[in-house]
């Protein structure tokens, strides 16, 4: 069901204690952890964490170094002979120049936040059909829909480029929010019914006794109560769109459209060794995904657990 | 209507993206709208494909019909004008540029997928109830939230090399290294590599990328499932007085095997797609690259339309039954 791994990883590390969990023995994996002697358990843990951040790290002092310093010795002298400036962010911003990267910034929040909403707009009207409506062909059409995310990306780039090209709307945002939302429909509308079913019954034929259509009960009912699901969804398909480089850089192609990754992408290309550029460009854009990351993590919990090991 | 296409300005750009989102919201209201005048005549039955309409259609215009399109092309020569049969997979499977894509393929799907669950496994039952739990997990998961391009560029600068001088003249000056392994290798007295040219090991330098990527992935999901089994079958096994690895491997590990199943097959799908690490890291050159990559070489670069259509279609046929097999494998843990 999770065809998109990228997208669908969406959970936080550590959610805070469910009541179940307060008053609980100790779980399958403490008692694994606790037979393999403590400290050994410790010292590996800590290897892994600092293995897996380093890479991170490295990158993230360098691009505060001068660029002479970067050319000529490793991060890690820092410590002995310590010298940063914020000079690699000033060059790669460009805030003096036309060509930094403070340009790109704009396309991607301007890219971004149509291709989060629409795609959920669109998927709750078909989730709710899904989940609370009656008529023919029902079941068949909703595998169908789910059946799509199989489709690869790949395979629609293009057609879908010739088509853009036809319509005259070819390098603009334009096809980039759409393609954005055609491809986030499947799982949309999967995950949304699922979020949709768990609704009681009972609540929709209250309703329904007391005369509400389907239109009043979508968004008296069920628009208030999905706000989890809808977040779940929006955080994930946000990761999804500024992270992503295929379609970018695929229907982008000019400067005004370009999203950060594809002028990142095309700084690694043309100066594969500007580190300085590289490594302050690179934090520029991993800085708004970590930051919503961060802050919204109780929701990708719920996301995640709702919607994808359960399904 | 060249506004609504073609912004230069931060305040044009910002504009065209509020149009957009009225126009998608337009779009919405008045299917609800004319929902409610379809429901108070009191028929129920258009409503729900009122309510479909949008996504239908979008899915049919951006996935059916593309999708047909390209499997129709992939029957073509590389300027799209003459059918040449299946010629185009013929090449897949015969042509020895397009064999060592379909190894790195190969590669890339069966090692990622165990190494990064069992990075996650590993790391989800040494922290799982320590202190600062939260705190270590979100280390090994914060690649998640990087781009792919980002993380590559991360692990680019690790594998840095810097020209070595072989034999040091009197009073020369070896030259130092910037990036992190191959400063290690040197302090362990070995000699700097150049990790990204070297044919066939490269490919593994970029897989390294993806595991650090995806074992954050493996390990949360992982960590959530073991702390949803039972209590009372850990307790169980406890009084029995099992020992560490017992209770992994009889108790631990076949309550969240339909989990570990669903994580390796998630993570392969991922890995049959790869494009992002492989194009910024290497471009696919140097043997590195894989049939997602080769594909839009093909296609956008290399102007054969035909190969890059077989090579699409090749990536869907392969994430097939992979993805049959993860939806079984989930309907199967449910029904338990």
């Amino acid at each position: 069901m999770m065809t998109q791994p990228t997208t669908t990883v969406v959970t936080a590390p550590g959610e805070p204690g469910s009541p179940r969990r307060a008053a609980r023995r100790s779980t399958a994996g403490e008692e694994a952890k606790k037979r393999l002697s403590s400290p050994w358990a410790s010292f590996a843990a800590v290897v892994l964490a600092v293995l897996w951040t380093l890479p991170t790290f490295g990158l993230l002092v360098t691009s505060f170094r001068p660029e002479a310093d970067i050319k000529s010795s490793g991060w890690w002298t820092v410590f002995t002979n310590p010298s940063f400036s914020l000079e690699n962010y000033r060059t790669v911003l460009g805030t003096e120049t036309q060509d930094g990267l403070s340009k790109y910034f704009i396309n991607s929040i301007a890219i971004t936040i149509p291709a989060v909403i629409a795609p959920i707009l669109v998927a709750a009207l078909a989730a709710y059909a899904f989940a609370w409506m009656n008529f023919r062909g029902k079941n068949i059409l909703f595998v169908a829909v789910f059946a799509l995310q199989v489709v690869p990306l790949q395979v629609t780039l293009l057609p879908l480029l010739e088509l853009w090209v036809d319509l005259g709307i070819n390098r603009t945002f334009w096809p980039i929010w759409l393609a954005h939302t055609m491809f986030a429909l499947p799982l949309a509308v999967f995950l949304l019914h699922n979020f949709m079913r768990e609704i009681p019954g009972e609540l929709i034929e209250a309703a329904r006794v007391d005369g509400a259509g389907h239109v009043t009960i979508f968004f008296r009912l069920m628009v208030p109560m999905l706000k989890p699901a809808l977040a779940a969804f929006g955080i994930y398909q946000f990761l999804w769109v500024w992270n992503d480089l295929l379609i970018g850089l695929t229907f982008g192609g000019q400067p005004n459209v370009n999203p950060l990754t594809v002028a990142l992408f095309n700084l690694t290309g043309t100066r594969g060794t500007a580190w300085h550029l590289l490594s302050a460009g690179a934090f520029v854009s991993i800085i708004v995904p970590v930051v919503v990351f961060v802050s919204l993590q109780r929701y990708f919990v719920r996301g995640l657990l709702a919607g994808s090991v359960k399904g | 209507m060249h506004f609504l296409t073609a912004a230069t300005s931060t305040s044009g750009k910002f504009l065209t993206m509020l149009l957009a989102l009225l126009a998608f919201a337009a779009v919405v209201g008045i299917i609800l709208f004319v929902a409610s005048l379809v429901e108070r005549r009191g028929r129920r039955g258009p409503v729900a494909w009122l309510f479909l309409l949008p996504t239908v259609a979008l899915l049919i215009i951006g996935l059916v019909y593309p999708a047909g399109r390209t499997i129709v092309r992939s029957l073509y020569n590389a300027a799209g004008n003459t059918f040449i049969g299946l010629d185009n997979y013929t090449t897949i499977f015969t042509s020895e540029d397009q064999l060592v894509v379909l190894r790195n393929t190969v590669l890339w799907v069966l090692v990622t997928p165990f190494v990064a669950t069992a990075v996650g496994l590993l790391y989800a039952i040494l922290v799982d109830g320590a202190r600062g739990e939260s705190f270590a997990k979100a280390l090994i998961f914060l690649p998640m939230a990087i781009s792919f391009v980002g993380a590559s560029i991360i692990w680019k600068f690790v594998y840095e090399y810097r020209d070595h001088i072989e034999n040091l003249l009197p009073g020369q000056q070896q030259i130092q290294q910037i990036g992190l392994l191959n400063q290690v290798i040197v302090w362990l007295g070995g000699n700097p590599q150049q990790f990204l040219i070297n044919s066939p090991w490269n490919n593994f330098f970029l897989i390294a990328v993806m595991i650090w990527i995806q074992a954050g992935f493996a390990m949360t999901i992982l960590s959530a499932s073991i702390k949803a089994i039972p209590a009372e079958i850990t307790e169980a096994a406890r009084l029995d007085g099992v020992g560490a690895f017992t209770m992994f491997r009889f108790v631990t590990l076949p309550s969240i095997r339909p989990t570990v199943v669903v994580v390796l097959t998630t993570i392969a799908i991922g890995c049959l797609k790869v494009f992002d690490i492989v194009r910024t890291m290497t471009g696919g050159s140097f043997g590195t690259s894989v049939v997602a990559n080769e594909f839009y070489t093909q296609s956008f670069s290399a102007g054969n339309q035909g190969l890059g259509a077989a090579l699409a279609v090749l990536l869907f046929i392969l994430v097939v039954p992979i993805i049959v097999y993860n939806v079984r494998q989930l309907r199967a843990s449910e029904g338990r």
